[in-house]
């Protein structure tokens, strides 16, 4: 009843064409911006900000970079911590080394520094493919460790591994409470989301689908395979690179190589996978979910127990409900949260006269 | 003459350390080759089973007995996993499969360490790692008699898996399986037995890998990142080769330990966290599928 499309008459190319066509999609939309800019920065605790949403807004931002290339591209990749630690160092040095650049320059060209890394590193994908292509992105991810480890120079020579960021400007505007830092992030979620968007409705991203789908037939109805595999690795590693120079500078205030490894890479592939391959929307979802999940377990727990049991014990029992979780909903819904939101939506168009 | 020595202990001591790399691996490619699934959780199988042994044998009970525990617990283990995970994801595509496998991997790894507890524990095997005086005596080179046992037992387990592969009814029906799913169900191969009997010959695997690694390094946490040594020898013998595992081992741990030696100093140390990769991506841009991996000729 609520949510039905009927006597919505599009009546120009521009209307079929439209970003949301359904009226009740775009109001839904509309709802959930206003909520994120005016109604959380004005109810939400400082609490709640730093530690629930700007994460979520990083890791969203992340994920739908690896849904682009792995949902969209169906190229594999568990390289994407390493492309996070590349954007934070670029955006790092570029801040430290060059003063005058102003701050969205910063990230932005921090974003094609590790579109330049992520094209090589899926270079490869032109002739390994699936697990093997998995794997060889693994190369990436410990090889930026390494070299991230070993040469002080990233660091700017310091002796610590572990820097502070230096402080942000926003067009004269100092950026020090967290609800800038949430503004700027939301600002980079939105403005990246509205790309995405578009790009996977583009001539692009159907050619991604069509490599993702079948590349050899792809490649018969002339699509070039070089040109669609490295633009969606570019693609990715771009988003993939601001969300870790936003996650360095907006959200733990430091570059750190150990805060992207290996386990980060699974993390945003678990956002993807569980949000649902080929889906914005799945992206946040996925990416919600994984964020709060440990968070909530944590809590639950230290409930439960009182603080009795040993933190250790603890740490492990979440390691067992998270794992046995995520095995469940892969059982459950393999095509993950954005297709029960489809499934959601069905119902409701046909409710309350379901055949 | 002294140079050759110590080139030869470099490269023996890296292809025993090798075989180390090939048992791990062994246990990806056997459950790969049944099922296509590529098994994150191996390592983790790895951690569980070595300190399931470790923690049995610190109990006091007799050293074999403590092996057959630890081998029952792995093959009980194997069934629940099938029974659990595999058996409602049954033609999922892969991707969703290799998700639930790291979802496995946390699960493994926070019931190892919750069960037992995330201390260091020693395992002693009997056998000591100290140089084989007899090798040391003719050729003045050091080589670890630990290595050479591990690459015995490595050897007698792959000939047992393949003697296993190879005979009667199991056997057959193992490699159809691995041939093709769907044939081999569609002529009565009950194939959800078979992935039972797969993943406890990987755990099985693991068990051995984990107590060698387990003296090795000390039964711990970070004896399941053993398996991110073992991915790079998987994908340059091939995901679903045996032989390929234990050559590509073979290759991976010769390269490495010449690499550390020769190419470290020059490029700054701590080059074997990725140098094992970088052979095998060398690998993988002339054979795609590996050295032995089996070619998949697509057809549109």
């Amino acid at each position: 009843m609520l949510y039905r499309e009927s006597g919505q008459f599009k009546t120009s190319y521009k209307a079929d064409m439209a970003i949301f066509p359904i009226r009740q999609d775009r109001w839904g939309v509309i709802a959930v911006l206003i909520l994120a800019v005016v109604i959380v920065p004005l109810g939400a605790s400082e609490h709640v900000i730093v530690g629930y949403l700007t994460p979520f807004l990083i890791w969203s931002i992340a994920a739908i970079g690896l849904n682009l290339l792995t949902g969209y591209a169906g190229q594999l990749s568990l390289g994407h911590g390493a492309f996070m630690a590349v954007g934070a160092y670029s955006a790092y040095n570029l801040s430290i080394r060059v003063p005058d650049l102003p701050l969205l320059g910063v990230f932005i060209i921090a974003g094609l520094i590790t579109a330049a890394f992520g094209v090589l590193v899926g270079s490869p994908s032109l002739r390994i493919k699936g697990f093997y292509l998995a794997v060889a992105t693994l190369a990436a991810q410990f090889f930026t460790e390494w070299v991230f480890a070993t040469f002080p120079w990233f660091v700017g020579g310091a002796m610590s591994m572990v820097i502070d960021t230096p402080a942000m400007t926003l067009f004269g505007y100092p950026i020090v409470s967290s609800l800038d830092n949430y503004f700027l992030v939301l600002g980079f979620l939105i403005v990246m989301t509205l790309l995405a968007k578009n790009l996977v409705r583009s001539e692009i991203g159907r050619a991604w689908m069509a490599i993702r789908d079948m590349d050899v037939a792809a490649e018969v109805i002339g699509i070039r395979p070089l040109y669609t595999k490295l633009s969606a690795f570019a693609v990715s590693s771009f988003f993939a690179g601001i969300a870790g120079a936003l996650y360095a500078f907006c959200y733990v205030k430091s570059v750190d190589f150990t805060a992207f490894d290996l386990f980060v890479s699974l993390k945003v592939l678990f956002m993807v996978i569980l949000g649902g391959m080929g889906s914005i929307l799945g992206s946040f979802l996925g990416a919600a979910f994984i964020v709060i999940l440990p968070i909530l377990l944590n809590v639950v727990a230290h409930e439960l127990t009182g603080g009795q049991v040993s933190a250790n014990l603890i740490t492990n029992i979440e390691h067992m409900i998270f794992g046995g979780l995520i095995v469940y909903f892969l059982i459950v819904e393999p095509h993950g949260l954005a297709r029960m939101w489809m499934t959601a939506k069905e119902k409701m168009r046909l409710w309350p006269f379901p055949h | 003459m002294n140079e050759f020595v110590f080139v030869m202990e470099v490269l023996i001591a890296g292809l025993l350390s090798g075989v180390m790399y090939s048992l791990v691996a062994l246990g990806f490619v056997l459950i790969f080759k049944a099922s296509g699934v590529f098994n994150f959780a191996q390592g983790a199988m790895v951690l569980f089973a070595a300190l399931t042994f470790a923690r049995f044998l610190e109990m006091g009970i007799n050293f074999w007995l403590a092996a057959a525990i630890a081998l029952v617990i792995m093959m009980v283990m194997a069934i629940v996993i099938e029974r659990v995970m595999l058996r409602p994801l049954v033609a999922q595509p892969v991707i969703i499969l290799f998700m639930a496998t790291i979802g496995l991997n946390y699960f493994l790894e926070g019931m190892a360490q919750a069960v037992w507890d995330s201390q260091v524990h020693a395992l002693e095997l009997g056998i000591e790692d100290v140089p084989w005086e007899w090798v040391m005596d003719t050729t003045g080179m050091l080589v670890s008699l630990f290595d050479v046992w591990a690459a015995v037992i490595c050897g007698v387990l792959v000939l047992v898996l393949a003697f296993f592969f190879q005979k009667g009814r199991i056997g057959r029906a193992l490699r159809a399986v691995a041939d093709d799913n769907q044939a081999a169900m569609s002529v009565g191969i009950p194939l959800q037995m078979i992935w039972a009997i797969v993943w406890a010959t990987a755990g099985i695997v693991a068990l051995v890998a984990g107590a060698l690694w387990g003296q090795r390094l000390g039964v711990q946490f970070s004896i399941s990142l053993v398996a991110l040594k073992a991915l790079p020898v998987l994908i340059l013998g091939g995901f679903n080769s045996i032989a390929g595992a234990i050559i590509g081992g073979l290759i991976i741990g010769a390269s490495e330990k010449l690499a550390e030696v020769y190419l470290g100093p020059i490029i700054g140390g701590g080059i074997e966290a990725w140098f094992a990769y970088f052979i095998a991506m060398l690998f993988l841009m002339i054979r795609p599928h590996g050295l032995f991996g089996e070619e998949l000729i697509e057809r549109v």
